[in-house]
């Protein structure tokens, strides 16, 4: 019985043989080469160029949880990618946002919303919001070889558990150890500008609609302040992608959703260069 | 040692497929009926956690009655197909035609490898398309054959009865509830012609339903929803469309319908 699923014979054994509900460990006994983490790289000098994603960033509110990110990928000194996507819905309460090596990064969002879907099939029932967070980490680690040698991925991810009823961050490092993050976080490049800005604008009660502002504004820091991370395009038209997840479940918001708020955002910052001012005390 | 006695490949087949149905009519019939809006899938079925109905992929869905343990590793064994044919192509490259060949190849070569049982199963793969005829309904008996239907499908010991019924009164785009309401009618009528009540709770429902905005289109129908939908005669009006619409957004609003 030829392990072949290309053909229409019978399912090879691996197929009928009762085992773990997870994608993952299937294709590990079944054909490993098909893993991400298990491509053989040549020995090369110095860093891999390859485009990169750059500033994620994800907020809180009291209902559920806001995940946003910039649009540019770049190579070097060159901007590789003008309207790449970099937020993806990981299944119905969670999402997944990239920073770094753009090709491995939307495999491996691939290869994470398959095995979210897989279980769910195979189980009837959806893994807790814990339970995806460390399946994520574990296929981060599995990557830490290319990681070594420049190719790293580092997501954000972001859900609603809906056992406690909130939203929830987890980030994580390129060896793949998870953290939960309280209010925001972002990464990639261009996070340290974000992170300050989502720092000072940042309150406990924020609404849906002021939480979808703060990323923006958040971006528009990064972008400011990090030439990795591309802006608002006016002229082309080329907005950040926000995505909001609370208990109804995953949204995108659409393009003129998130073109208004990028615009507003913009008119506010012609008149007032470095953005909304926090109060001294 | 005594020798066997020889048994011909005739007698060998009839009794392997006697045994097989006769393990089959020990479970309960299910129905498969194509509605306006896409595939309907209703069974009688006391438990609510061990499914006969359930989703394969974005557009296909998965019946079947019998032996439980086996369907279910058949169940998991295309689930695992799809899922690794979707990866290594894409996701529009898995279908129920592919799904039905593999199953009826499987299938077909259990019953007749004698060292194995056959299995006691007969499943149903369908897969919704952008409209009613495009929709794909395989049976697949417990020798490996399969069977290209269209309407409407009985699959189970009493099959070929309710087959006959459902034949008789089935109509191209029939709603929802018309669709439901025939499927429970004729699970109703008994061997021997008559009828009994099957109340909501021991029916399991599901739809591959064309209208859902996400690419999955597999949905279980359950608890209020299901109570509505069998309470609304032929005729709906606008207002229990309306109602029907707002169940099924609470329905989503509270996640999964398992």
């Amino acid at each position: 019985m030829e392990a072949n699923t290309r053909s229409t014979g019978r399912l090879p054994a691996a197929f009928l043989t009762p085992g773990s509900a997870s994608f993952m460990d299937f294709l590990s006994d079944h054909q490993p080469e098909l893993l991400p983490g298990n491509k053989k790289l040549p020995p090369v000098q110095g860093a891999i160029e390859a485009p990169h994603g750059t500033t994620i960033v994800a907020v809180t509110f009291p209902g559920g949880v806001v995940l946003a990110g910039d649009r540019r990928a770049t190579m070097g000194n060159v901007i590789a990618q003008r309207d790449i996507e970099k937020v993806f819905p990981a299944d119905e309460y969670s999402a997944v946002g990239i920073a770094g090596t753009a090709g491995l990064a939307v495999e491996m969002v691939k290869l994470f919303q398959l095995e979210l879907e897989h279980f769910e099939k195979v189980e009837g029932a959806q893994l807790s919001l814990e339970g995806k967070a460390n399946r994520l980490s574990t296929m981060i680690r599995s990557n830490l070889g290319m990681a070594m040698q420049g190719l790293a991925v580092v997501p954000l991810f972001a859900g609603y558990d809906v056992d406690r009823e909130k939203g929830r961050i987890f980030s994580y490092d390129v060896t793949g150890g998870r953290s939960e993050e309280q209010g925001y976080a972002a990464t990639g490049s261009g996070s340290i500008f974000a992170r300050g800005a989502m720092k000072k604008l940042f309150r406990e009660d924020l609404s849906e609609a002021e939480a979808t502002t703060l990323v923006v504004q958040a971006l528009y820091d990064a972008a400011d302040d990090d030439s990795a991370t591309g802006g608002p395009d006016v002229a082309r038209r080329i907005y950040p992608i926000v995505t909001v997840i609370t208990e109804d479940g995953f949204r995108r918001l659409s393009e003129t959703e998130s073109s208004e708020i990028a615009r507003s955002v913009l008119e506010r910052r012609l008149e007032q260069p470095d953005g909304p001012r926090a109060a001294l005390l | 040692m005594s020798t066997p006695f020889y048994v011909s490949p005739q007698q060998q087949m009839a009794d392997r497929a006697e045994y097989a149905r006769k393990g089959i009519a020990r479970g309960r019939s299910l129905v498969v009926l194509q509605y306006a809006d896409g595939i309907v899938f209703v069974g009688e079925n006391p438990s609510r956690a061990l499914h006969k109905f359930s989703e394969i992929y974005d557009r296909i869905g998965f019946a079947a009655a019998g032996k439980y343990n086996e369907y279910e590793n058949l169940r998991i064994g295309g689930v695992r197909y799809a899922d690794l044919r979707g990866y290594t192509y894409d996701r529009g490259d898995v279908t129920a035609r592919g799904l039905a060949n593999v199953y009826a190849q499987t299938l077909g070569t259990i019953f007749s490898s004698v060292g194995e049982k056959p299995y006691e199963v007969e499943l149903v793969v369908a897969e919704v398309g952008e409209t009613t005829e495009q929709d794909q309904i395989y049976r697949l008996p417990h020798d490996g054959s399969i069977v290209d239907e269209h309407g409407a499908v009985a699959v189970g010991g009493n099959a070929e009865q309710i087959s006959s019924y459902l034949d008789q009164r089935h109509r191209d785009g029939m709603t929802l509830a018309e669709a439901l309401k025939l499927a429970v009618q004729s699970l109703s009528r008994d061997t021997n012609g008559s009828e009994r009540e099957i109340p909501a709770e021991r029916l399991e429902v599901a739809v591959l339903d064309r209208t859902r905005p996400q690419k999955r289109k597999f949905k279980r129908i359950s608890g209020r929803q299901l109570g509505r939908l069998l309470e609304a005669d032929g005729a709906t009006t606008a207002s229990e469309a309306e109602a029907d619409a707002n169940a099924e957004a609470e329905a989503e609003a509270s996640g999964n319908d398992e």
